[in-house]
């Protein structure tokens, strides 16, 4: 079965950092991948890479057999790929409806005169757009009024609108970033069960996650970066025993140092991802939940 | 979130509470359009002074522009300081054509919205790629090249302008009366005004929301960022030139002192200080300041003054202005549809 | 053709001078700050001011005397500048851009129309008017008044300079430009050293406009209009956010629209300007000396 993610030896610089330096790893469909590292080792500058939001210095990345590499995320988009982002990224101002029915813009079309005369397609479009977003936030499990701006949502509340939001692209790929943080226990337990009916639907998942109880319990396989590079890919139990992921995560046996980065050589690479994706993220990510190297072998802490 | 495909009861979106709640709902939405129009339409009953009905009548036409502009400001978020000059190029082609090739006024429309699609494409085209900042200056250039072009082109009659353009006439019937005037302006304006809210409440209307919101975000749910940004562009120069193609037929002569900087100023403020992205906001907006100043004519020196200290004021206390656009959707628009199933299916 | 790039080279040194205000601002705060030819325009009105009142005890003006109204008057300049930032662009710091874009364009009017109210519609005769001896170099005829005038806007530009690079104030201001977040967080009193930014830029439009006033002779009420988007043009020319590219570009804009001038007649002065700016922008929209920002598609 050919891959429906294709990744081929990405490089991405920063001027003189590299950010990602040569990773490969491939998505087949309906697999959830899990790609794991320590802050700044360059998940979201991949992510970031694969959805067209970064060029890649060098390497390819292929979607279904179509090269996506230099193309725009909106392009890229159009090819089956949809993302949420690690700060949440809605459409505060407007309504939770039509967060989710931004979507359907790739596969609804209206033209400008169904939008002016009000044409049966463009009645029927609307509606179908409506239904949909009630359908993804349905499966999603939001709660809250959906008529209201999505800058009055709680928190999780607003992860759930995200993942409807991408949901509702219909993608064959959707990339997770750090959907777990910031996230309560329970909440954690609703994300597992949410990604596993997802992948239940045919749809593929890489997954940026630092709560490697979540990790472990969902991923079919993991990738490991540090410093851009990749160290590791294989089974979350092969990866967990890996004696280079150890060493990454724990660098001594001191704990806190992989996560607070304090004299970890990892944070040296932590200013090469564009200090504007991150400064809001990954202090989320690190203060939000639970440490990478604390977890890694609490196995499956999530579901305890 | 436990169950999957039971998770239904399709609970009726909130926003009813209570009658006087749903009368307002009612007001705010689906009546103010006619309602304004029939204001609009006994307004000369009460007062029809030659005086009088020219007033209104250049109200309606800024109602025209600053609805066109709304689309660009108010839902795209992008900032246009030289929208006068797509006034300018509607004008001076429908006058231009009027007087030296004697068509018809409404003959040249379709070459209007020729020109204004080219003039939007040609300063759009490289300036919608760059931060909104350059685009607010840039368009700020823009309008200074059209009234100097203006100024100094012999076919655009140099600095005294064009002279004798005829009024509107269709089938031969003249409507160069000022009342019957009025009333054909209200006409096209409450159609304008109509179909601009229509595009705002369509996919692409909803692409520019989505753009003003977080451009990053469109992009990755596949909105073609740049092309959407120019579709903005290009219906507000579109409007922007129709309202030029009125302002010549009732004034019958244009100058490029018509289309300074104040002008393009004076329609953003009508946007910012009606609610920007707020249609009927921007409506009242645009008759608050072509009305005023008729009001506090004693005082004109100090209007613009006012003007640009109330833009201030409005940004730092009001940024939504004084009609805000809704933040909540109304039930009509979020209402499932009767065969509403919850089955998630991935097409 | 020496006559034409001598030209050049004073109109451009006028623009770098104001180019530099804007470009100081914007490197720091990421704001167009649209009322920065009206602050040129208020240097020339206060140093107008000043020198009708300072004639009525001085028979003729000495040099001297010429120079304690530029210093007067960019100090005045400089505070009605901080005073704008205070009042209309602090409050919106963390709002959307398009906010303080309008409140910007409000204040430019606000100056605009409020120096109407005060000192009418009509233009207004400067007091004095620097013209006089000219020498003759290669063919162009130079004015004393345009070189002392060049020397004047060098020796600002180069102070400024200075002041950036090696002061501690001019640390901070950069800090600020590249990480306001993380300039605080290292103690930088972020207010403080945008006011500064402010009361310099806005200093040197002053000056600008007193020497335009003091040479040209005549100023009203919406003359920083368009010379305030003839400086952003500098200023995006030579790379928006760097004081060398704003002088560089200042120059540069000078040069062309002499050129264009000598070929095109003078009253396509400004469209070529414009037209060259938007060619530039689809071209290289970093500028000239502009860095190159990270690849982002």
């Amino acid at each position: 079965m050919s891959a429906l993610l294709d990744v081929a030896d990405l490089h991405l610089a920063f001027g003189g950092v590299k950010a990602v330096d040569g990773l490969s790893f491939q998505v087949h469909e309906a697999e959830i991948v899990s790609v794991i590292g320590p802050n700044g080792a360059g998940k979201t500058s991949a992510f970031n890479c694969i959805t067209g939001f970064y060029r890649a210095t060098s390497g390819a990345i292929t979607i279904a057999g179509t090269d996506v590499t230099r193309l725009r995320p909106s392009a890229v988009a159009a090819r089956g790929v949809s993302r949420t982002f690690q700060n949440v990224r809605l459409f505060g101002d407007l309504p939770v409806l039509d967060n989710v029915r931004a979507g359907t813009h790739l596969w609804l079309r209206q033209n400008v005169f169904d939008a002016l005369l009000h044409t049966p397609r463009y009645r029927r479009t609307e509606q179908v757009a409506t239904d949909e977003a009630h359908r993804w936030l349905d499966f999603v499990g939001l709660r809250a009024d959906r008529t209201g701006p999505a800058r009055a949502l709680p928190y999780g509340e607003q992860r759930r609108v995200e993942i409807a939001r991408a949901l509702a692209r219909h993608p064959k790929l959707l990339l997770l970033d750090e959907p777990a943080a910031g996230l309560n226990h329970n909440e954690k337990l609703e994300l597992l069960e949410l990604i596993r009916r997802i992948r239940d639907l045919g749809i593929a998942i890489v997954l940026i996650e630092h709560d490697m109880g979540l990790v472990m319990e969902v991923s079919q396989r993991v990738v490991v970066l540090n410093f851009g590079r990749e160290i590791a890919d294989g089974s979350p139990e092969a990866v967990r025993r890996d004696p280079a992921v150890i060493e990454a995560y724990l660098g001594s046996d001191d704990e806190p140092a992989a996560e607070t980065g304090d004299h970890e050589p990892a944070t040296a690479t932590g200013d090469g991802e564009r200090p504007t994706e991150t400064r809001d993220g990954e202090r989320v990510a690190e203060t939000g939940d639970g440490e990478p190297s604390g977890e890694i072998d609490r196995e499956a802490g999530a579901d305890a | 979130m436990t169950t999957t495909k039971t998770v239904q009861p399709p609970k009726p979106p909130a926003g009813g509470g209570g009658l006087g709640n749903a009368a307002k709902t009612v007001l705010r939405s689906r009546w103010i359009g006619p309602v304004g129009l029939f204001l609009g339409a006994i307004a000369p009953i009460l007062i029809a002074t030659p005086y009088a009905m020219n007033v209104m009548t250049s109200a309606l036409i800024f109602v025209m522009l600053a609805v066109g502009l709304n689309i660009v400001v108010g839902q795209c978020g992008l900032l246009d300081l030289g929208y006068a000059a797509f006034f300018a190029v509607g004008a001076y082609t429908s006058g231009i054509l009027a007087t030296r090739l004697h068509w018809p006024l409404l003959a040249t429309i379709p070459a209007v919205i020729v020109v204004t699609v080219l003039a939007g494409i040609v300063v759009g085209g490289p300036t919608l790629r760059l931060r909104s900042d350059y685009l607010a200056i840039v368009t700020l250039g823009f309008g200074e090249i059209i009234r100097v072009t203006a100024n100094n082109l012999s076919i655009t009659g140099g600095p005294e302008g064009i002279y004798g353009i005829p009024s509107l006439s269709v089938a031969g019937v003249d409507l160069s009366n000022s009342v019957v005037f009025y009333y054909v302006v209200l006409v096209i304006v409450a159609a304008a005004v109509l179909g601009a809210n229509r595009l705002i409440r369509s996919r692409l209307g909803r692409a520019w929301r989505f753009i003003r919101e977080d451009e990053d975000a469109a992009e990755a749910m596949g909105v073609h960022t740049y092309r959407v940004k120019m579709a903005a562009y290009i219906a507000g120069a579109v409007w922007g030139g129709l309202a030029g193609v009125l302002f010549g037929a009732q004034l019958s002569a244009i100058s490029p002192a018509s289309f300074t900087f104040l002008q393009s100023a004076l329609v953003l403020m009508a946007v910012v200080l009606g609610g920007m992205g707020s249609t009927p906001g921007v409506v009242i907006g645009a008759l608050f300041v072509t009305m005023l100043p008729e009001a506090l004519r004693g005082l004109s020196d100090y209007r613009y003054f006012a003007f640009g200290a109330l833009l201030i004021i409005v940004m730092v206390l009001r940024p939504q202005g004084l009609w805000p656009a809704r933040t909540r959707e109304p039930a009509r628009t979020a209402r499932r549809s009767a065969t509403f199933d919850g089955e998630v299916r991935i097409r | 053709m020496t006559q034409i790039i001598w030209n050049g080279l004073f109109v451009g040194s006028f623009y770098a001078l104001v180019a530099l205000g804007y470009s100081m601002v914007y490197g720091i705060m990421k704001l167009l700050n649209f009322a920065h030819g009206d602050l040129y325009m208020l240097g020339a009105f206060i140093g107008f001011a000043l020198l009708t009142s300072f004639s009525g005890f001085t028979a003729t003006l000495s040099l001297v005397a010429l120079l304690v109204v530029l210093l007067l008057s960019m100090v005045g300049t400089g505070l009605a500048g901080v005073a704008i930032e205070r009042i209309a662009y602090r409050p919106l710091r963390s709002a959307p851009r398009l906010s303080l874009l309008i409140t910007a364009v409000g204040a430019s009017f606000a100056l605009e129309y409020g120096m109407r109210i005060i000192a009418g519609p009509n233009p207004q005769v400067y007091p004095v008017r620097l013209g006089g001896s000219s020498v003759h170099v290669l063919g162009a005829r130079i004015g004393v008044a345009q070189l002392v005038l060049i020397g004047v806007a060098i020796a600002l530009m180069v102070t400024l300079n200075a002041m950036v690079m090696r002061s501690r104030q001019g640390r901070a201001m950069r800090a600020i430009a590249l990480d306001p977040v993380a300039a605080r967080l290292m103690g930088v009193d972020v207010n403080r050293v945008i006011a500064m930014a402010f009361f310099i830029g806005s200093a040197l439009a002053g000056a600008a406009g007193v020497m335009a006033g003091s040479y040209y002779g005549s100023i009203n009420f919406l003359m920083g209009f368009i010379i305030g988007l003839k400086a952003f043009t500098a200023a995006v020319i030579g790379g928006i956010g760097s004081f060398k590219g704003a002088m560089l570009g200042g120059v540069v804009l000078g040069l062309l629209e002499s050129f264009g001038t000598h070929f095109l007649g003078g009253q396509w002065r400004d469209v070529f300007a414009f037209a060259f700016l938007i060619l530039f922008l689809t071209v290289r929209p970093t500028g000239l000396l502009g860095e190159r920002v990270t690849e982002r598609v």
